[in-house]
């Protein structure tokens, strides 16, 4: 796994990822800029993703939707803030209805991608945000995450002052 | 998703963003203590400490017995585990994005279609 780093902050309810990958940060930038790369990672494996739009432009959108094994759709969106390629996006993550608009009372993430270069490749560093903790419970809710597992070996992590 | 579980969600995050109770909290899932004997170890008055074990318990994350004249508080350990799963989940997501990245830049040089 080319994860090398995960730390997450329940004041500010944020999540770092961190991860290396063996590729330069151009080829890298590549699975977010070119839709058809994007959606075969960016849903669950068994909610493969579908991209309508892809704006990756300041104030562009970009729409898709995810499938259920069952054949329910999931749309959302992001909505980009700012882009600076190879090296940074900003955007905002949300839920959509069936047009793939907004939908204003759902959740939202704000996340950051920064994608730098190293020695060995690129690395690439995801700063998600939830605006409160009941976006976050309700993120859960919804039912986009799949399975669940055992917190045990975080807790001491969770709770260090 | 209902207003209940709304609440329990805040209730779960104040309680937990301040490092004097996540270190109250640390100490009673270890063992039973009374307030007092929590109380001894932190700058602030016995009715601070009080008020951080009540916000603990009002968010399901302690439960307190009386004793004698003790009142003794212990934590919860299944409720301290909801709220580690639920930032647990989110990161399982990113988690298998990350893995299909992997996957799909492993492709570049097993089919040798780089772009």
């Amino acid at each position: 796994m080319p994860l090398t780093d995960v730390t997450t902050d329940l004041d500010t309810r944020t999540l770092v990822m961190t991860c290396d990958f063996p590729v330069t940060p151009e080829r890298l930038w590549q699975v977010w800029a070119d839709p058809r790369q994007l959606e075969q990672w960016w849903g669950p494996e068994t909610y493969p993703a579908t991209v309508t739009e892809h704006d990756l432009t300041p104030g562009g959108l970009v729409k898709y939707h995810m499938t259920s094994p069952e054949g329910e759709k999931f749309p959302g969106g992001w909505e980009v803030i700012a882009v600076d390629a190879p090296h940074r996006l900003e955007l905002r993550d949300f839920f959509a209805d069936a047009d793939g608009n907004p939908v204003e009372s759902a959740p939202e993430s704000r996340v950051v991608i920064e994608i730098t270069a190293t020695d060995t490749g690129a690395r690439m560093v995801n700063t998600s945000t939830w605006e409160s903790a009941e976006d976050m419970q309700k993120v859960l809710d919804m039912g986009m995450v799949e399975g669940s597992t055992s917190a045990v070996s975080q807790l001491d992590a969770l709770l260090a002052a | 998703m209902t207003s209940s579980d709304e609440d329990r969600a805040d209730a779960f995050f104040h309680a937990l963003a301040d490092s004097t109770r996540r270190d109250i909290l640390r100490r009673v899932l270890a063992g039973e203590y009374s307030v007092s004997a929590l109380a001894v170890d932190y700058p602030m008055s016995f009715a601070a400490v009080q008020k951080h074990v009540a916000v603990l318990e009002r968010a399901g994350l302690i439960t307190k017995r009386r004793s004698g004249r003790e009142s003794l508080a212990s934590g919860d350990v299944e409720a301290v585990r909801a709220v580690g799963a639920m930032l647990t989940e989110l990161e399982d997501v990113w988690r298998g994005r990350v893995k299909g990245i992997d996957a799909l830049l492993a492709q570049d040089t097993t089919t040798d279609t780089t772009t």
